[in-house]
């Protein structure tokens, strides 16, 4: 065997059991192949319900106008726009983890990247309704657009952070969904290839293009899913970056501040691993992948976890800390009458934000913690109601109360429609999820077999027989010629 | 074209590679190595060219670049001169997250469309597949048969290599529109050559 890469026997295997590639096939595709299960029914119809529901709020908002819900004159963006951060925030972590760790070479990255990228592509989705229904007119949605029009022509202002932040979304939506989609293909090709019904031969031929699994084509996927990873990793810096602007470059205090783009990044990618936690410990535990989402998967995602959780709690103390430092009153006011004071209309959310957030994601230090799921779990959803928390202070506290206090708003709360809105992105989210679920492969199957050899249980065995044997194992003269 | 190839089966990398360097070295003609999983270094061992790809994903995101700078610089300098409070007509700073934004998408999908003519794939096509071990377990080595080549020879040549499976097809070496439920025949036994 002239490629394996050496991998030292110390480092835990990425596959556990005792696995043959067909073995592999067998564990990852069969799923796809049974019936769903009862708990699959239920949460699908739980899904598909919340869903319903979110349809028709969002019928009532086009229907009746942006007034179902409550956001004011001073508080125009509400909930919308907290969600709308929020979900684009949890959609950054699949790129993260299929681009950047892609280029660090991080071989974990194989058993939860399909998983994770499929979650960044319906949080995507999730997230792009509420800037796109947020404009009242829903149906004149393409006017942000620059293409040649009778009216005028009239363009859209290019030096508006709103119009970077469609290019910027719509971009990485594509990015992501080709990325995703171009990686799919040859598991897709495993399940055509394994198919016993006509339906399935059908629809899994349509979806695989005809991958034969040629060496040639192999030798481009893999140029491809390279240079693809090169480009979405300043990408999915970019997209929060500019989100990020939407705040950054107005003159509301609370907003205005030049440390948003790393803390939205720091933040979203501390709100999406915990998502793709939340995710894959229920996926492992329902279709039996825990040879492949093992502990060790688990930790090093907690590790990103508290680091990027240290990150924003650095953001959050720096900011108040410049808030005072800055001299300026108005800043200062907004932080320490808008969010520090515990007694002030949203005291709550900021509290709720900095215990979430700062306080929690430090009890991942302790490896026992790090690799305990049930703790993880209870974890990655606390993170997740931290940062929404995260969102709505930034937003509401800035500017529920601005500079002049004859226009302060109202104590602002959502109507039942926005809520709804919010619920039926949830809906549609999991609804996505349990059909990909069911109908792909959740796991990678072509890139695990691609680490079996090196890193998996029983060659990691074998191989560390051989490592104390003799360590000039590895140096065979088929080494020199093909690194890569 | 419709032609005839052995194809022999292979369980294990260790055994794939030399059969690999052996069968370039007697001069046979290797139509394609199918692998489950992109086996590294098997493209240099098969001596195929490094791919171009990379390189037609710059001049797509080089495209992008100068489609951003030039649509925006002309909508807001030539064609449309609007004053946002005095600020400059071609203002290059804001113009940068644009920019590099239609950089990325045009040098992303350019490639995956290159990448999809490339490999001849796309929806509907279908193509002859030698073995369904290819997607699953199993490295296949196809050779293609010439007038000069001896079948038999090729098969034990094979089998002495550590194939462990060895059949002749008669297949379409290219690609056809198809649906992968029904089974189709493309030609007819007495049309095959060689």
């Amino acid at each position: 065997m002239s490629l394996l890469k050496y991998e030292s026997e110390l480092r835990e295997p990425l596959v556990d059991g005792n696995k043959t590639y067909h073995q592999v096939t067998e564990d990852i595709i069969s799923p796809i192949e049974a019936k769903p299960t009862r708990a699959w029914w239920i949460g699908f119809s739980i899904s598909v319900a919340l869903l319903c529901f979110g349809v028709y709020s969002v019928y009532r908002e086009t229907a009746y106008g942006i007034g179902q819900w409550n956001i004011t004159r001073t508080v125009g963006w509400g909930w919308d726009i907290t969600n709308f951060v929020w979900w684009i925030g949890i959609g950054h972590a699949g790129t993260l983890i299929s681009a950047i760790l892609l280029l660090f070479r991080q071989g974990w990255r194989t058993g939860v990247n399909r998983a994770a990228e499929a979650m960044t592509i319906f949080a995507v989705i999730c997230a792009g309704q509420f800037p796109i229904f947020h404009m009242g007119r829903v149906w004149m949605g393409f006017f942000v657009f620059p293409y040649p029009n009778t009216r005028g022509p009239l363009w859209p202002n290019f030096n508006s952070a709103l119009l970077w932040d469609v290019f910027a979304v719509s971009t990485y939506f594509t990015i992501s969904l080709l990325f995703w989609y171009t990686g799919l293909l040859p598991d897709l090709a495993t399940v055509r290839d394994r198919a016993k019904t006509k339906f399935r031969k059908m629809f899994y031929g349509l979806a695989s293009f005809g991958w034969t699994g040629s060496t040639k084509h192999w030798q481009r996927q893999e140029s491809l899913a390279l240079v693809l990873a090169g480009l979405a990793t300043p990408l999915v810096l970019s997209v929060h970056t500019i989100v990020s602007f939407d705040f950054a470059t107005s003159v509301i205090p609370g907003w205005h501040t030049t440390i948003f783009p790393p803390y939205f990044v720091a933040g979203a990618i501390f709100s999406g691993f915990a998502m793709v936690q939340s995710l894959l410990i229920i996926t492992r535990k329902i279709l039996h992948l825990e040879d492949y989402i093992t502990i060790g998967h688990i930790e090093a995602m907690n590790k990103v976890i508290v680091l990027t959780g240290s990150i924003v709690g650095c953001a959050y103390l720096t900011e108040l800390f410049v808030a005072w430092y800055s001299g300026n009153p108005y800043e200062w006011w907004a932080f320490r009458e808008n969010r520090v004071n515990i007694f002030s209309p949203y005291g709550w959310a900021y509290y709720g934000m900095m215990f979430c957030n700062v306080v929690s994601p430090q009890l991942f230090w302790s490896r026992r913690l790090r690799r305990n799921v049930m703790f993880t779990f209870f974890m990655s959803v606390i993170i997740n109601v931290g940062m929404w928390f995260e969102r709505f202070v930034i937003i509401v506290t800035s500017i529920f109360r601005d500079f002049l206090p004859s226009s302060w708003s109202i104590y602002y709360s959502p109507s039942i429609w926005e809520i709804g809105f919010y619920l039926g992105t949830f809906g549609l989210f999991f609804t996505l999820y349990f059909l990909f679920a069911k109908f792909f492969p959740v796991i990678a199957v072509a890139e695990i077999k691609h680490v079996l050899k090196t890193s998996g249980e029983s060659y990691k065995e074998e191989m560390g027989k051989m490592e104390r044997m003799d360590t000039m194992t590895f140096v065979s003269e088929e080494v020199g010629e093909s690194h890569h | 074209m419709i032609k005839s190839f052995v194809v022999g089966t292979f369980e294990d990398e260790k055994v794939l590679f030399p059969a690999v360097k052996h069968v370039r070295k007697a001069g046979l003609k290797l139509h394609d190595v199918y692998t489950p999983y992109p086996v590294h270094g098997l493209d240099k061992a098969m001596g195929l060219r490094e791919t171009s790809l990379h390189t037609a994903g710059f001049i797509y995101g080089l495209m992008g670049t100068m489609i951003a700078i030039g649509g925006m610089g002309w909508i807001f300098a030539v064609d449309w001169p609007l004053n946002f409070g005095g600020k400059p007509h071609f203002p290059l700073p804001a113009y940068i997250p644009i920019t590099f934004e239609l950089t990325v998408l045009l040098s992303g999908v350019g490639m995956v469309l290159t990448y999809c003519y490339l490999n001849q794939m796309m929806p509907g096509v279908k193509k002859h597949h030698f073995s369904p071990r290819a997607t699953d377990d199993a490295f296949i080595m196809v050779i293609e048969l010439t007038g000069k080549s001896n079948e038999e020879e090729i098969k034990k040549f094979l089998a002495d290599n550590g194939a462990i499976e060895i059949n002749t097809q008669v297949a379409e070496e290219g690609w056809w529109f198809g649906r992968y439920d029904r089974e189709q025949t493309l030609y007819r036994s007495d049309e095959v050559l060689a």
